[in-house]
């Protein structure tokens, strides 16, 4: 017990790291999943060849990868992040591919009468994106977008290789040092709390779109 | 007054319409009948500016415009879809009042009391909170029908008024349209039933097949 209350400090130093590119991920990348997905069903064929090469980078290695190309890499071409902002980037690319893709199938899920109803009303075309598209859409893709997300809080553990300290180094420090398996322990739980309240918190969502069916 | 002029419209080399004319007169009924596939929702679809004519010209009391590329406030097609086409998020009174306060500009309060007006002349009084997947088919077709009215349109187009309808309901959809014509709209019906759409009009537009496919 003694030695959990030691370690614990770090540990939660550590989760704090995690929430952070957990939060800021998600902030930077469902809108731009938003905006590459309206280009994706767009009648401008270059640009969705452009976004589909883009989804196929990002999704086609593995996100590891980038993050050390994003690191290591971008300096060469003169383009230098910080640590933590280099993380940022990379995920906010990388999730934003996956988001392009699971709202690229909600639109085309909505039925073109709804589009043409809200045509002969004469609703433009930003307004029936806004007010009649997006909200049903959200509601066709919180499932699949709540899979992501629970994704995204373990593979937050990725930015251990650019050397940032999330929740998983964390524990791996204190593991190597002690040669005690009690903080990757103390690891999964706090990781199992945050999906559990994740999941909670998804579940709340869902439930406040069923008002309608 | 609603005028066609040599009205042709084709999908690639196939004519659907071929020289077309057309008038119907303020606060009649015109019934489009005719067998499946001769074209009736195509020229609907014309008329509503959901489709891009060949050529021909379109008039309404003596002006003329292109329904297609319409945008201004004036002569204006209303349209009740097959499926009626409601907004499955919104509530009664939401899908009435949404083109009129983001269109028209109408505030609020304006839109709401005359939604509320024209629900209550279509016996749908109390169910502007309701979403449209508690209402029955015919109320859900009575507020497809108001959410057209409510943009003040000088012709309101209804495709298939009775296809979607337990069979019982067509003489409530009768009524329903005779209703509206003694309040003075013009209207244009297309409908496969010919019992049904002589019933309701003042005149009658049989399309046939076109023979030079």
């Amino acid at each position: 017990m003694h030695y959990i209350t030691e370690i614990l400090p770090s540990l939660l130093s550590g989760a704090g790291m995690t929430l952070q590119i957990f939060l800021w991920t998600l902030v930077g990348s469902l809108p731009l999943g938003l905006i590459l997905s309206l280009g994706l069903i767009s009648n401008i064929k270059p640009l969705q060849w452009l976004i589909n090469f883009y989804v196929w980078l990002m999704r086609g290695t593995p996100l590891l990868l980038q993050l050390i190309f994003v690191f290591y890499g971008l300096p060469l071409i003169g383009l230098v992040f910080p640590r933590y902002e280099a993380a940022l980037f990379a995920f906010i690319l990388n999730y934003a591919a996956y988001f392009a893709e699971i709202f690229r199938g909600g639109l085309q899920s909505i039925d073109n009468g709804q589009y043409e109803s809200a045509r002969v009303l004469r609703l433009s075309y930003a307004q029936t994106i806004r007010k009649i598209v997006i909200p049903q859409v959200v509601k066709i893709v919180l499932p699949s977008v709540g899979n992501e997300v629970i994704n995204l809080i373990k593979d937050s553990s990725l930015v251990y290789v650019i050397g940032l300290g999330d929740l998983l180094r964390a524990g791996n420090v204190a593991t190597a040092r002690d040669v005690t398996l009690v903080p990757l322990v103390l690891v999964a739980v706090l990781y199992l709390l945050l999906t559990a309240v994740t999941t909670f918190v998804l579940r709340q969502i869902e439930k406040r779109y069923s008002y309608w069916k | 007054m609603l005028e066609l002029k040599n009205m042709t419209k084709s999908f690639g080399n196939r004519t659907i319409i071929k020289d077309l004319n057309l008038t119907v007169k303020d606060g009649e009924i015109l019934s489009i009948v005719g067998p499946s596939g001769a074209g009736k929702t195509t020229l609907l679809r014309c008329i509503t500016g959901l489709e891009k004519v060949d050529s021909g010209q379109f008039l309404v009391d003596g002006q003329a415009f292109d329904p297609y590329t319409n945008r201004t406030n004036d002569s204006v097609i209303g349209v009740v879809f097959q499926n009626f086409e409601l907004f499955p998020h919104l509530t009664v009174l939401q899908n009435i009042t949404l083109a009129p306060t983001m269109v028209l500009k109408e505030s609020a309060d304006d839109a709401k009391a005359a939604a509320q007006q024209l629900l209550d002349r279509l016996n749908l009084g109390d169910h502007g909170d309701q979403y449209p997947y508690q209402l029955s088919g015919g109320q859900q077709q009575r507020v497809a029908i108001a959410r057209a009215l409510a943009m003040k349109p000088n012709v309101l187009c209804y495709d298939e008024p009775t296809s979607a309808l337990d069979p019982n309901l067509r003489q409530e959809v009768e009524k329903l349209i005779l209703g509206l014509k003694a309040d003075g709209m013009t209207q244009i019906v297309v409908s496969h039933d010919l019992t049904f759409a002589k019933n309701i009009a003042d005149e009658m537009l049989h399309v046939e097949p076109n023979q030079t496919k």
